[in-house]
């Protein structure tokens, strides 16, 4: 086994249980770190393949994670935003109660 | 594959599955801290020490923050009488390990497609910054743009608007 697929084996694990955690947990904002673990999982793939190719001083791949990370962040203040406007709405984040557009 | 390697992945892979399997939302939190650490230093083992610096900022030092206060702000620290894994929770676990069981699946298969072990690319920071204020002088402002709008995005949903009056 390459080292390589060993890093992407670790990614598919970890994008995995982020998977997991995102389908089936109650609470919104452990969906969310399900969605985080995802991002993290497609970021550890991105800096492998750069760390392993054969340009690695082209630099893209890290480029592309650095970016992703910039966009993960975004998307955590977005969706925490979200969780917390919503808990005031409902005074509920169990996703399972929340199954009405129009609460 | 040196044992600093499986030492990071056992880490990472641990403090995730604490971060979604522990019943307490605070623990979670905290395990996901972890994972990010073990993330940030697999980075570090790949030579990409730019990435791996700005993980360990933005993740550790303000996604994990922001979930902390996100839990704090709306009583997720109280463990439902109900438990806290939703109805369907079968159904989630079955396609994730479905989806893992394919990608292991085609990383395996593809075993000698891969590259192999190179020499370690030597980044400065410089190269990076030369990098970011050149060709991807785009992109960087494009995250400027976004970072912006989601801050301020942020700020507007979660606003209390008070009085009620719209």
């Amino acid at each position: 086994m390459t080292p390589l697929a060993g890093y992407l084996l670790v990614a598919a694990l970890v994008f995995a249980i982020g998977l997991a955690g995102a389908l089936t947990r109650r609470n919104a904002i452990l969906v969310l770190i399900g969605i985080e673990l995802m991002l993290n999982a497609a970021n550890l793939n991105l800096v492998a393949f750069w760390r392993y190719s054969p340009h690695p001083e082209a630099l893209t791949g890290m480029m592309f994670a650095v970016f992703s990370i910039a966009v993960a962040a975004a998307e955590a203040a977005v969706g925490l935003g979200l969780v917390i406007s919503i808990y005031r709405h409902a005074r509920t984040t169990d996703l399972d109660e929340l199954n009405r557009m129009k609460g | 594959m040196n044992a600093v390697f499986w030492i990071l992945s056992i880490i990472t892979v641990l403090g995730g599955l604490a971060a979604v399997t522990l019943k307490n939302t605070v623990h979670c939190a905290l395990a996901l801290t972890a994972a990010f650490a073990g993330l940030a230093l697999l980075f570090l083992q790949l030579d990409a020490q730019f990435a791996g610096f700005a993980q360990i900022l933005v993740y550790i030092g303000a996604v994990a923050i922001l979930v902390v206060f996100a839990i704090l702000l709306t009583r997720g620290s109280e463990t439902p009488s109900e438990g806290v894994f939703s109805r369907t929770w079968l159904t989630g676990l079955v396609i994730a390990a479905a989806v893992f069981a394919v990608i292991a699946w085609a990383v395996l298969r593809s075993g000698a497609a891969l590259p192999g072990e190179n020499a370690a690319p030597a980044v400065s920071v410089q190269q990076i910054g030369a990098a970011l204020m050149g060709r991807y002088v785009l992109p960087l402002e494009i995250v400027a743009l976004l970072l912006t709008a989601a801050m301020i995005g942020a700020v507007i949903v979660a606003m209390h608007d008070k009085g009620g009056s719209k």
